[in-house]
Order: C-alpha cells, then structure tokens, then sequence
C-alpha cells in the first residue's frame, strides 16, 4: 500500500467514478496492489522480506504486509 | 571526453542522446544492460528515456537491479558523471543513486509536451553555460514524472542548492515543482524533461545544447 501522506491519484479517480455512478458514501480511496509469489518449500519469511526490501517494494512510499499460506 | 549511453530493453531515447554527446564533440559507446563494466575510460555515462522492461512493477525498478547498473553505482562512487533524463531519472531514484522516487502523473494522463523549466543553480557541469533564472524551452514526454520525497529531502535539496530545473507551471504534481536535482557531489543529474530533443532548430527548441556544451566544457576548459 501508497504511505499515507503520499498522494494516490488513481485511488482519487476511483473514488470519483464510484462517487459519478451512485455510490456517493465512499469518502477515499487508497489503491494498493497484491503480488503472488510461489516459492519453494522451506522458503522462510525472512527471505520473501528480503525480496520486498531488495525489489518489490519501494519504502519511499509504499509498506506491505507478507500473507504465508 | 568518453560517454557511455546505457541501453536497456524498451530505451527509445539512446540513440537521441548519442546523437546529442556526440554534436559537441564525445565519443559515445553504447553499452547493453547485461554487460557487467562501463567501456574503460568513460566519463559520464548517459542513462536514456525509455519504458525499460515495459515500466512494470515500478518504472525503473527492474532495470536498478542489472548488471550494468551496478557498475554505474561503481562509476558513482568514484566520483563519476551520470546524466539520467526520464526513464534515466526514474532508475536513477529506484537505485538510490538520487533521492525520491517518480510517481504517477497527479491527473494521470501521459503528457508530451514543450514545458518552460527554470534555471536554479548553474552549480553542475550540466548547467553551467545556462544562467540562474533563466527560462529555457524543453519537451517532456512521460506518464509517471510526479517527483515525491518526504519534507526533509525536500528541503534539504533546497537548502543545498539541488534542484537545478524546476517547471515554471506544474505539469505533473512534482513536489516544488522539480523537474530535475543533482546528487550530493553534485555529478549526478536526474531530470524528467528531455534537453536532447531540443539540440536542434529543426527540433523547435535548441535550449537543450547548453547542457551538453556544459557537459563538455569542464574538459575544454582545463
């Protein structure tokens, strides 16, 4: 997910388009995006954080959270 | 002088900015994002505008990860001249070389345009035959050129005198207007607008050369 703080101008698109087609209770929209990765068995968490702090993630403006299922 | 123009999958703007070295007089060697030395020698390395690896996951944050730009990090901190313009300036912010990072455009429209920068610091070697204030004529041409950095960097890049161009009316949303900000030591420039589209009358601004004479110049000089 965008910082709060960081301005998220397609979250504010969504917003004005559900807001144009009714759904006028939606007060923001933040837009964040998910990323699935298959790894191998025995992959620890701690090596998939490595991999968000080395590539998938900007920490300027984004966090993320690890979902392991 | 020796530069060396980086190409990576999805670069359009390499052969603009060899061609752009090359008017004031550099030898240009093209190098290709898999190889893992800049050309011996090499100056200021130029990274080019572009959609490296199609923009995806972030724009810039696949090509930080190569190769080559490992080697540009060496370059750097030597004490090395880097020039990143558009898709050059993005890799520069993915690979910490420069501070902040480039996102979206505020109104989310790709923009290709003439856009009017001011001159802030004639402290570069990329600025140094413009003078402060002066307005110069540039094109932009991109979809994700909205400088973002927390307050800190901000003034910080202000207080140190970094921001070498920024845009007369806000095209993008950038924060104070950035268009374009120079490293710490002063040798690393990122800008979103392109000065080696306007090197030429045919190109309908030539406001773009300076930098490139600029470029040249400390060499001349001494």
């Amino acid at each position: 997910m965008l910082k709060p703080g960081v301005l998220d101008p397609q979250g504010e698109a969504i917003c004005h388009s559900l807001d144009a087609i009714g759904f006028d209770d939606v007060t923001s929209v933040r837009q964040g995006k998910v990323i699935e990765l298959d790894v191998a068995e025995g992959t620890t968490r701690e090596r998939v954080r490595d991999m968000c702090d080395t590539l998938l993630v900007n920490s300027i403006i984004e966090t993320y959270t690890i979902d392991m299922e | 002088m020796k530069a060396a123009v980086v190409v990576f999958p999805g670069s359009n703007c390499d052969r603009d900015l060899t061609v752009a070295f090359e008017s004031v007089g550099c030898t240009v060697h093209r190098v290709w994002h898999k190889d893992t030395e800049l050309p011996p020698g090499t100056d200021v390395v130029g990274i080019p505008g572009g959609f490296s690896f199609g923009d995806y996951l972030r724009c810039g944050a696949i090509a930080a990860q190569s190769t080559i730009c490992r080697a540009i990090q060496r370059h750097a901190e030597r004490g090395g001249y880097v020039l990143g313009i558009c898709n050059g300036f993005q890799i520069l912010t993915e690979s910490g070389l420069l501070p902040g990072v480039l996102l979206r455009n505020i109104r989310l429209k790709y923009i290709c345009k003439r856009v009017t920068l001011r001159v802030n610091s004639r402290n570069s070697i990329y600025t140094d035959r413009y003078s402060v204030g002066e307005e110069i004529d540039i094109p932009i041409a991109h979809h994700d050129g909205n400088y973002f950095a927390d307050l800190e960097t901000i003034s910080r890049l202000q207080g140190e005198d970094r921001i070498v161009f920024e845009y007369i009316e806000n095209p993008n949303g950038s924060c104070a207007n950035i268009a374009g900000i120079v490293s710490s030591n002063r040798r690393i420039l990122g800008m979103m607008p392109h000065p080696e589209r306007a090197i030429d009358s045919i190109h309908g601004s030539i406001d773009g050369r300076r930098m490139f004479q600029s470029i040249i110049g400390i060499y001349v000089a001494v």
